[in-house]
């Protein structure tokens, strides 16, 4: 009982320390995120005509007419200028006033070795219609004269061409569009492109990380492959979109709002479920299976907000920052450093104080752990707590990097997590992080192998988990226990 | 009350609708790997989506049912082999998270534009594509045939035929699994799920027991994707991670380790699952979208899947002593 007061005192201290950290972690993001709020003009980029809206919208496609995305389109006209860059889907914004407008392609943005078509487009915006500009990115297409540009027809409203693939597509891409993710029309990528890959990767690995290590401490401290931590990633996304959009906070309050409201589900789950159910005795298989209930109760409810669409985080277009010869979105770079922010604090959390300590010896021994006068009911609640809140924080980061998700993004990440958590050595915080890095790697990578089409990168996170189950159990830093 | 007899009769429908018998032989698939052997599969739908593929892609290619059929099954016992090769030496876990990631990217591949000549991509396998064969095979008049209050057509897509073979295909499986379970091969699994060790004490080789589970369990799995996809399509978005969620509820509320405890799951299951849906389309229809009302039955049954695993984890046909819950 005395033994357990100072941890006590000392886990709130440091609960409020990684509080303060955070906050001072998001600050910070918040100092560097209000420039980018202010010089961008906020215009959504997806336009939907009406009668009283004219939308135009830029198509960039390549050679085999598939969607190009990662490039800038500027449209300007009418007093109006706005940089659009090109996702998978189609993207298109409402323009102030009908009339002609040009697009103008960014010709810096485009792949290593390419060139358009032709570098404008002239189009005639109508209320109720879609204007497109088409560009053809093609190796070695040889531009056309600009003064000849065509005038794409504009298309009324309800053309289901375009729009049909987009809904139709409402699965396709989980919810995460590879920015840059381009390829040459021939053979083997460039090394520009595989070192923009790779730091896509470490950016994909960070983001992945945040979540992995709360999945992994969960599982350390309580035996439970939580098969809902994919939903509670979504979880932070659609928070992220609701108080962004909906609730119209600045970007980092809203990551607060995110954070604290994903801990606190992880906290009630605790109160109400995993608590009462560890009293009981109930066994860990049991408990899978309701990890299980969980996911799809939370899945049902996530998409009861968004549906199957597409959300974007941010209304803004995304601007793109080259570092190190890595092109990604200014909200990107951000998102990884407050990921690397947090991350040091989690580990300055796990090593360096008492209630770390202490969560680290329930993972390794629960039982011996109890002896020494820790309380494993606290620490599991507080593991919850700290699962759930960086799985939330995770969600939303790769929400505002990857431009959009959907309710499927967590589905997806629950592979790769567990995945990362496998390669790394299951229970442990550190084998997660490291696992996560090198699964975000190898997933981005994989897309430049020739003709490996991008739904199916998420297939090396189960080719690895396969190959590492087949070789070393245990994990990169796991410790081999003998099971069978 | 016109209402009423409407919404009660589409429930009783769901009774002997050709996906209840799906859903019961991959509960009953489930069964042999979670009830009776204590292996964690998460991955059922991927499963049932090898059998479609193969059974559909195996007859647009010019097979005959009975060798579609074979491939079909042939599909799911590949599937567990490769699973269950790294896994079943390691710890339940593995399994559960290998088997959920593979379905998933099963999904992926299948929709993927890489196979589309075969899959059909994300828009996957029309019904008239694969269908032809299994309704040629039919011995029933043509016509319309009522019992009761369910009126279906005798021959066709959603018809008697149809629902007749599922139902026997069901049956089988389930004489196959009373078979089986009650011989000394199914006691051994019965051990290897009370405790491992001790049956690998007593000599015998508890992989290969795991093993030949799995294999048979995931054939009965890639069966109920081919019942699956005979009335209708094969479309790999249906068949994602919520299937098998689906078949978990199904067999845990009948009742796992139980022979008929899949079959009268899946039946009450749906049964309710549609009385539910229909009954709050029609008393919430000012209240929320359709879509919505879709989304809080799916609510409803994971929070009933958590409920029925907290408070009653046999199930309505288990016995609580027999199934220890407790797998390594």
């Amino acid at each position: 009982m005395t033994a357990d007061r100072p941890i006590a005192s000392a886990a709130r201290r440091i609960l409020a320390v990684g509080v303060a950290a955070l906050a001072a972690a998001t600050a910070s993001a918040a100092m560097l995120a209000a420039p980018a709020a202010a010089s961008t003009t906020d215009v959504a980029t997806n336009c939907t005509p009406d009668g009283s809206t004219a939308c135009v919208s830029p198509v960039v496609l390549d050679s085999d007419n598939d969607p190009l995305p990662g490039i800038d389109v500027t449209i300007a006209g009418q007093g109006f200028e706005e940089v659009v860059t090109s996702t998978d889907g189609p993207v298109s914004v409402a323009v102030p006033e009908v009339g002609t407008y040009t697009l103008t392609i960014d010709q810096d943005t485009l792949p290593e070795g390419t060139t358009a078509n032709a570098t404008e487009r002239q189009v005639t915006a109508q209320l109720g219609s879609t204007a497109r500009g088409a560009f053809r990115i093609g190796e070695g297409v040889a531009p056309e004269d600009g003064g000849g540009a065509t005038d794409e027809p504009t298309e009324p409203a309800d053309d289901g061409a375009t729009g049909g693939a987009d809904a139709g597509g409402a699965g396709e891409d989980p919810g995460i569009g590879a920015e840059g993710s381009t390829q040459n029309a021939s053979g083997w990528p460039a090394f520009s492109q595989v070192w923009q890959q790779f730091g896509s990767g470490i950016r994909f690995g960070l983001l992945l990380a945040l979540a992995s290590v709360g999945l992994s401490l969960i599982y350390g401290t309580t035996g439970i492959s939580a098969f809902s931590h994919g939903e509670q990633v979504t979880l932070g996304a659609l928070l992220g979109f609701i108080s962004v959009n909906w609730w119209g906070l600045p970007v980092p309050l809203a990551v607060v709002v995110t954070i604290v409201i994903c801990a606190a589900t992880g906290w009630v789950q605790d109160m109400v479920l995993w608590g009462p159910l560890r009293k009981r005795g109930t066994p860990v298989m049991q408990l899978m299976i309701v990890t299980i209930g969980l996911s799809m109760a939370l899945q049902y409810v996530i998409q009861m907000f968004i549906g199957g669409r597409s959300q974007r985080v941010l209304p803004n277009n995304a601007r793109p920052l080259e570092i190190a010869g890595i092109t990604l979105s200014t909200a990107s770079w951000i998102s990884m450093a407050v990921a690397v922010v947090v991350i040091l604090a989690m580990a300055w959390f796990l090593t360096q104080t008492r209630i770390g300590q202490a969560t680290r010896a329930v993972s390794d021994n629960a039982a011996l752990a109890a002896a020494t006068g820790i309380n494993p009911d606290r620490i599991v609640r507080i593991v919850w707590i700290m699962s759930t809140g960086l799985a939330g924080l995770s969600g939303m980061l790769l929400a505002i990097s990857f431009g959009s998700f959907t309710w499927t993004l967590g589905m997806i990440l629950l592979l790769l997590m567990f995945a990362s958590v496998t390669l790394g050595g299951m229970g442990t915080a550190f084998g997660a992080l490291a696992g996560s890095i090198v699964i975000g790697i190898v997933v981005e990578m994989s897309t430049l192998i020739p003709g490996m089409p991008s739904s199916l990168r998420y297939a090396s996170g189960l080719l690895i988990l396969i190959l590492v189950l087949l070789i070393r159990p245990q994990g990169l830093l796991g410790r081999a226990v003998r099971v069978g | 009350m016109d209402e009423l007899s409407r919404i009660l009769i589409q429930a009783l429908g769901q009774l002997v609708a050709p996906a209840t018998a799906a859903y019961a032989l991959a509960a009953i698939g489930l069964n042999l790997h979670f009830g009776y052997t204590g292996l964690l599969n998460i991955g059922q739908a991927g499963f049932m989506l090898m059998g479609a593929y193969g059974f559909a892609i195996a007859t647009v290619e010019g097979a005959p049912f009975w060798l579609a059929f074979l491939v079909a099954a042939g599909a799911g016992a590949l599937l567990a082999l490769l699973l269950g090769i790294p896994t079943l030496k390691l710890r339940g876990d593995y399994l559960a998270i290998v088997t959920i990631s593979a379905a998933e990217i099963i999904r992926f591949a299948g929709r993927s534009t890489l196979w589309a000549d075969y899959t059909g991509g994300a828009s996957g396998l029309a019904g008239s594509a694969y269908k032809g064969p299994f309704q040629e095979l039919s011995p029933l008049p043509d016509g319309r045939t009522t019992i009761g209050p369910l009126e279906y057509l005798n021959n066709g897509s959603d018809s008697w035929w149809t629902r007749i073979f599922a139902w026997s295909v069901v049956l089988v499986a389930v004489l196959v699994v009373w078979l089986i379970t009650r011989s000394p091969w199914g006691r051994v699994l019965k051990g290897i799920r009370e405790d491992e060790d001790a049956v690998r004490a007593l000599g015998k080789n508890v992989f290969a027991y795991k093993m030949q589970a799995l294999v048979l369990g995931g054939v009965a799995g890639s069966l109920a994707g081919l019942l699956f996809v005979l009335p209708i399509s094969v479309a790999p978005d249906n068949m994602g991670r919520t299937l098998t969620f689906f078949v978990w509820t199904v067999m845990l509320l009948g009742g796992a380790a139980t022979l008929f405890g899949p079959v009268l799951g899946s039946m009450l299951f749906f049964f309710v699952y549609m009385l539910l849906r229909t009954g709050m389309r029609a008393g919430l229809a000012d209240v929320m979208p359709a879509q919505n009302v879709e989304h809080l039955a799916g609510l409803m049954v994971g929070v009933a899947l958590m409920c029925i695993v907290i408070f009653r984890p046999q199930g309505i046909l288990g016995n609580k002593k027999e199934l220890a819950f407790d797998v390594r």
